[in-house]
């Protein structure tokens, strides 16, 4: 088997560090500040940057055949998928006592 | 066509596939289509819980404040160490570093075990307070009448990710076994890639579940 791209040493550190560096974040952001009704949102955006760098580097998804990312990428399609027709029928819905 | 065992460190491969390389690139996509299963079991429990935390938003404030930040942090750093530490075994059987190699996957196992012992004290204690999932619960509702709904997520979605991480923790023992008997190496270290990957999506999972049970 031919030699794969090896990720220095250093990239793995610096990623962690950044990935520390975001939990401090969050946790500072939800606890430390008050920023509603954009706490979820500001929360969950940084687990998306975090989620981004681990399967960037340590998933070696960056220098990986580009079909497992759209694998990957297409699972999280259909977890929307799942979610918007979830949401259409449960907020669609007319009650049976409305007098529509 | 030899019957043995393959020595696939020295580059040999499996007959149905063309080349060493081929060999490992199907089974990576193999572990990759299995993590999508994952994301779709875990994703039907999200959804979930959107919805009816949007349903019930009292129900997921009351029952929220249940859950302790700080031990919820303390697992998100051991688990982040944890995929550090399983990324350098890797780097390591790369690197033809057997014995780092072994270190760091044992190390990677000691911090599953560390994240389960945190987990054990947050769920005796919520079992002793009787906040338990639907008929079980027999704790203070608080006046809310769902309360018991918020822990059926709870125990639901840790509970599904902690059996992710015994299922982890036992499979990296068994590559670090392999690694520290000399079967990987530069030209093959399949498995060990493979694990890292079912290990690296535990510390996914778990990233999206602190903001969500911890903080918001």
């Amino acid at each position: 088997m031919a030699e794969h791209h090896v990720i220095p040493f250093s990239t793995y550190i610096k990623v962690f560090s950044a990935l520390i560096g975001l939990t401090f974040l969050t946790v500072l952001t939800a606890k430390g500040m008050d920023l509603s009704p954009f706490n979820g949102a500001v929360a969950f955006i940084i687990a998306a940057c975090k989620a981004g760098l681990v399967m960037a580097i340590f998933m070696h998804l960056k220098y990986d055949a580009k079909s497992n990312s759209m694998i990957i990428f297409g699972s999280f399609g259909f977890v929307m998928l799942l979610f918007i027709f979830c949401v259409l029928d449960i907020y669609t819905r007319i009650p049976v006592e409305s007098t529509l | 066509m030899s019957t043995g065992k393959l020595d696939k460190k020295n580059g040999e491969f499996a007959h149905h596939f063309n080349d060493a390389e081929h060999e490992y690139v199907s089974s990576k996509e193999g572990v990759w289509i299995f993590l999508t299963s994952e994301i779709l079991m875990f994703g039907a429990l999200f959804v979930g819980y959107f919805i009816y935390s949007n349903l019930y938003p009292e129900v997921f404030e009351v029952g929220s404040q249940s859950t302790d930040w700080r031990l919820g942090f303390t697992n998100t750093i051991v688990l982040l160490a944890s995929s550090l530490t399983m990324a350098l075994g890797i780097y390591y059987c790369q690197k033809n570093d057997k014995k780092k190699a072994v270190m760091n996957l044992a190390a990677t196992v000691v911090c599953g075990a560390i994240f389960m012992i945190v987990k054990y004290f947050e769920y005796s204690h919520k079992i002793h307070e009787g906040w338990l999932p639907g008929q079980w619960f027999h704790g203070d509702t608080q006046g809310i009448e769902n309360l018991p709904l918020y822990f059926s997520f709870y125990f639901m979605m840790t509970g599904l990710h902690g059996i992710h991480v015994l299922a982890g923790m036992g499979l990296v023992t068994w590559v670090a076994i392999r690694a520290n008997r000399g079967e990987f190496g530069p030209h093959y270290y399949t498995p060990v890639e493979g694990v890292g990957l079912f290990w690296h999506l535990i510390d996914l999972i778990w990233i999206f579940l602190f903001p969500l049970l911890y903080l918001v």
